[in-house]
């Protein structure tokens, strides 16, 4: 086989060329975009298996398309409430070797997932003080807490003094190094609170790591913590900045706040309050609240990059000094009315924000819900700014006693595309691709009727993440939910298998690394399947490469060389297409050789 | 008035920095009792805070019929939504707790007797007054209404968070945050429309809206 006989149909090439040319618009859009506040008519199928479900808490009815629930497990019965409020709610996770640690507004849970298709709870910490937001890095487990109940002692008779030392509102540290016997050994008192935290693991600091806290709450009385300031418009107030925390590795005990950084000062006067004073934007727009806090920061350690979901604004952030954040951008937008959480992709080319109108706690996916609020938004980092591409909202229309938003979501590890999975509270998960920041596409979604057919009651996912090949899915009643991925025409079985070749040893979803594929012809096929599916490569082709990866691992010998041989004229082939191609399918081609160069030079 | 009484049984479980630790075997199924205590202060905040939230909704239906502004359209959805879906969460709040759910038409009876409105509320005065403005001078006055209202709602979450104990329930922090987060925010953007409409009321503590200030 030669060459030329595997690329012979040269009007391929010329289709091809036509796709990219009607996709490549990845720059030259620099000024503020059209943001309309009203969407153009939603694609809601009235048909969607979404719709209609039965209400239930155990028995609700589910929908589900491209993934499959693998494992259900309900809340250890000190963690359920009787009340239906929030001081049992399930909020976040991280994740560990063969351990999903769940964080609670009550404390937290540890489940053993070896098995995902059997977890087994391993042990619960009761330490309430919501909102649970947990990390972990080695032997150190992060929790926030920012609620007045919360006690330095993980007590939970609440704090009966309005200023008092028994009270704790910061980030706890836990040394976990015996799972069974989790130990306090440290707690980070903060002005606001810790509604969520993020870690920072500088590459260049071998000796300690970083926590950027985010309080929303009220700021303290400064007779309870020293140098808290409530007033907005006192110079040394406690709102308009976040906390950094240093956490020394080798006396982690002395872990506390190094800066409070005015990241949302005025450019030219300093003033603390610089970005969005909060209101609508004019006409028939969302409101939009203030910019004094952040709701939840995503740190990029490897590229020195943070974005920040601040309330009124999402911000690009500079953290190669992670003590010194500096701000590289800011927007709005005028869809948004609370600007809650951050996802890069794994290149760290696009912000993906998102909405959280109406807290969570309401119903925000009703059919008369406009699709452009409470919603994702989709930026490009195009020059160290933000330039916006398109929104995202969960499509199927939910009840009015569903509390349904955009929530928390992490990126799906597929190579060579940008696809999230996306909880939505009680509308379930949703995973979707957004290669095209300007068309996201959904794949696949999995949902429940609402917990009761005639009142809300909060509930549904907190966040769903993947987790070295399973989706995990925090159910702020209903317990633990672990997913896999089936395989469809927009999410083929080799792609689903290439993001399981991806082994984190630890994950925390806020604090991104870049993923990287092992050579293996898994990743190579799933990149072919891509290439097929954006008709950037014939059938034929496809077909070609596909025997030729079978028979070079399959065979032996002759056979074997011969297969290489062919593989390796393919992969220069390709690397030739790819420069003359543009956008995601030549950086696939690119990718596609690569991999297959790496490969036979294994098998040689 | 009753408060549910809750016991304190995790006191010596959970003394020393180590923190509450129950391994899976041997966690206790008792909940409840692992609750402060709901206090008197919590369920008054709530019964109280319906009654206040009726009022606004009840101000809202009139701006519907009065005001020919679309930006003051607007803002009266946005508080019909916000304070409707906060209306339930508190009568829900109250319910599962074995409290007094006030009625909707309460709030009409703390406007008569002024000793039982809480702070900010309109009195039946100044309902009439509302009631009966037309145009602009309706609009003025909505604004100046609603931001004394909203103030009155910022003065019961002061009151609810400098009462010992008070607040310790998750869900009453969670909203008492909330009000306060979001009536402040609302007072600015009132004061700064007011602020375009003449005979300018309480000066606008923080510089107006832009859009983005890189």
């Amino acid at each position: 086989m030669t060459t030329t006989r595997w690329f012979g149909v040269t009007t391929g090439l010329v289709a091809f060329a036509a796709v990219i040319g009607a996709q490549g618009q990845t720059t030259a859009q620099q000024q503020a975009p059209p943001r309309q506040s009203v969407a153009p008519t939603p694609p809601r199928p009235a048909d969607d298996p979404r719709v209609g479900l039965k209400a239930g808490l155990e028995d609700a009815g589910v929908a589900a398309r491209n993934i499959e629930l693998v494992a259900h497990v309900s809340k250890p019965d000190n963690f359920q409430d009787p009340t239906g409020g929030f001081n049992f709610m399930n909020s976040d996770f991280a994740f560990q070797g063969p351990h999903v640690f769940q964080g609670n507004f009550n404390g937290f849970n540890f489940y053993n997932v070896e098995d995902p298709r059997k977890p087994q709870l391993r042990a619960s910490m009761v330490c309430p003080g919501g909102q649970g937001d947990l990390s972990v890095y080695k032997n150190l487990l992060f929790m926030s807490v920012e609620e007045i109940r919360g006690r330095v002692d993980c007590g939970s008779q609440g704090v009966s003094g309005v200023s008092s030392p028994e009270r704790f509102r910061g980030v706890r540290i836990f040394d976990i190094t015996n799972l069974d016997k989790p130990k306090q050994i440290a707690a980070v008192q903060t002005c606001r609170g810790s509604h969520t935290h993020t870690l920072v693991v500088d590459p260049k600091d071998k000796d300690n790591i970083y926590i950027y806290g985010s309080g929303t709450a009220g700021v303290r009385q400064p007779t309870e913590l020293e140098g808290c300031v409530g007033s907005p418009t006192d110079a040394n107030t406690s709102l308009f900045s976040i906390d950094v925390i240093q956490v020394p590795l080798k006396a982690p005990e002395t872990a506390k706040v190094v800066n409070r950084p005015r990241i949302f000062a005025d450019a030219e006067t300093g003033a603390p309050n610089g970005l969005w004073k909060g209101g609508s934007h004019g006409g028939d727009t969302q409101t939009t609240s203030i910019t004094n806090q952040c709701h939840d920061i995503t740190t990029y350690p490897a590229l020195g990059l943070a974005a920040g979901a601040c309330s009124g604004n999402g911000i690009l952030l500079d953290i190669s000094d992670p003590v010194h954040p500096k701000r590289l951008d800011a927007v709005t937008d005028n869809a948004f009315a609370y600007w809650h959480s951050a996802t890069f992709n794994n290149d760290g080319t696009k912000v993906l924000f998102s909405d959280e109108w109406g807290g969570g706690t309401a119903p925000r996916c009703r059919s008369t819900d406009l699709l452009n609020w409470g919603a994702d938004a989709i930026f490009d980092i195009v020059d160290k700014k933000l330039v916006f591409g398109g929104y995202y909202k969960m499509p199927a229309p939910q009840t009015e006693f569903e509390n349904c938003v955009a929530h928390n979501g992490s990126i799906v590890p597929v190579p060579g595309r940008d696809i999230m999975v996306q909880a939505w509270y009680q509308g379930g998960l949703s995973m979707f691709d957004f290669t095209d920041s300007k068309h996201p596409v959904e794949i696949a979604f999995f949902d429940r009727g609402p917990i009761y057919p005639d009142k809300l009651a909060i509930g549904g996912y907190w966040s769903t993440y993947y987790y070295n090949g399973y989706i995990y899915g925090s159910e702020i009643m209903r317990g633990l939910d672990i997913f896999r991925l089936l395989p469809s025409d927009q999410l083929s079985q080799n792609e689903i298998d290439a993001a399981a070749l991806v082994k984190w040893s630890e994950l925390n979803v806020q604090e991104q690394t870049p993923t990287t594929w092992p050579a293996s012809f898994i990743v190579a096929r799933a990149y072919v399947d891509q290439l097929v599916r954006s008709h950037a490569m014939t059938a034929d082709r496809a077909d070609a490469l596909r025997t030729a990866m079978d028979r070079a691992e399959k065979s032996t010998g002759a056979a074997r060389a011969t297969a290489v041989g062919q593989l390796q004229q393919m992969a220069t082939q390709l690397a030739t297409d790819a420069g003359k191609a543009a956008g995601w399918d030549a950086r696939r081609m690119k990718a596609l050789a690569d991999v297959i160069t790496a490969r036979t030079a294994q098998l040689k | 008035m009753t408060v549910m009484a809750r016991t304190f049984v995790c006191l010596s479980l959970c003394a020393g920095m180590a923190g509450c630790h129950h391994s899976a075997a041997t966690a206790p199924a008792a909940h409840a009792s692992q609750l402060p205590a709901i206090t008197d202060a919590d369920v008054k905040f709530m019964q109280g805070m319906i009654g206040h939230h009726t009022q606004a909704i009840a101000m809202v239906a009139l701006l519907k019929t009065r005001t020919e502004r679309n930006d003051m359209k607007l803002l009266g959805q946005r508080i019909e939504v916000s304070q409707t879906d906060e209306i339930r969460m508190m009568k829900t709040w109250l319910a599962s707790r074995g409290q007094t759910v006030p009625a909707d038409a309460d709030y009409t009876m703390m406007m008569a007797m002024p000793d039982m409105a809480m702070p900010g509320m309109l009195t039946q005065k100044q309902m009439d007054e509302l009631a009966a403005a037309k145009g602009a001078d309706f609009d003025r006055l909505f604004l100046e209404d609603m931001i004394q209202h909203h103030e009155g709602a910022l003065t019961m979450v002061r009151g609810l968070m400098s009462t010992a104990g008070a607040g310790q329930d998750s869900s009453v922090f969670q909203f008492a945050s909330d009000v306060e987060a979001d009536q402040s925010a609302e007072i600015n953007r009132m004061r700064a429309l007011r602020a375009t409409m003449g005979k300018t009321v309480t000066p606008f503590p923080m510089s107006t809206p832009s859009r983005v200030n890189r």
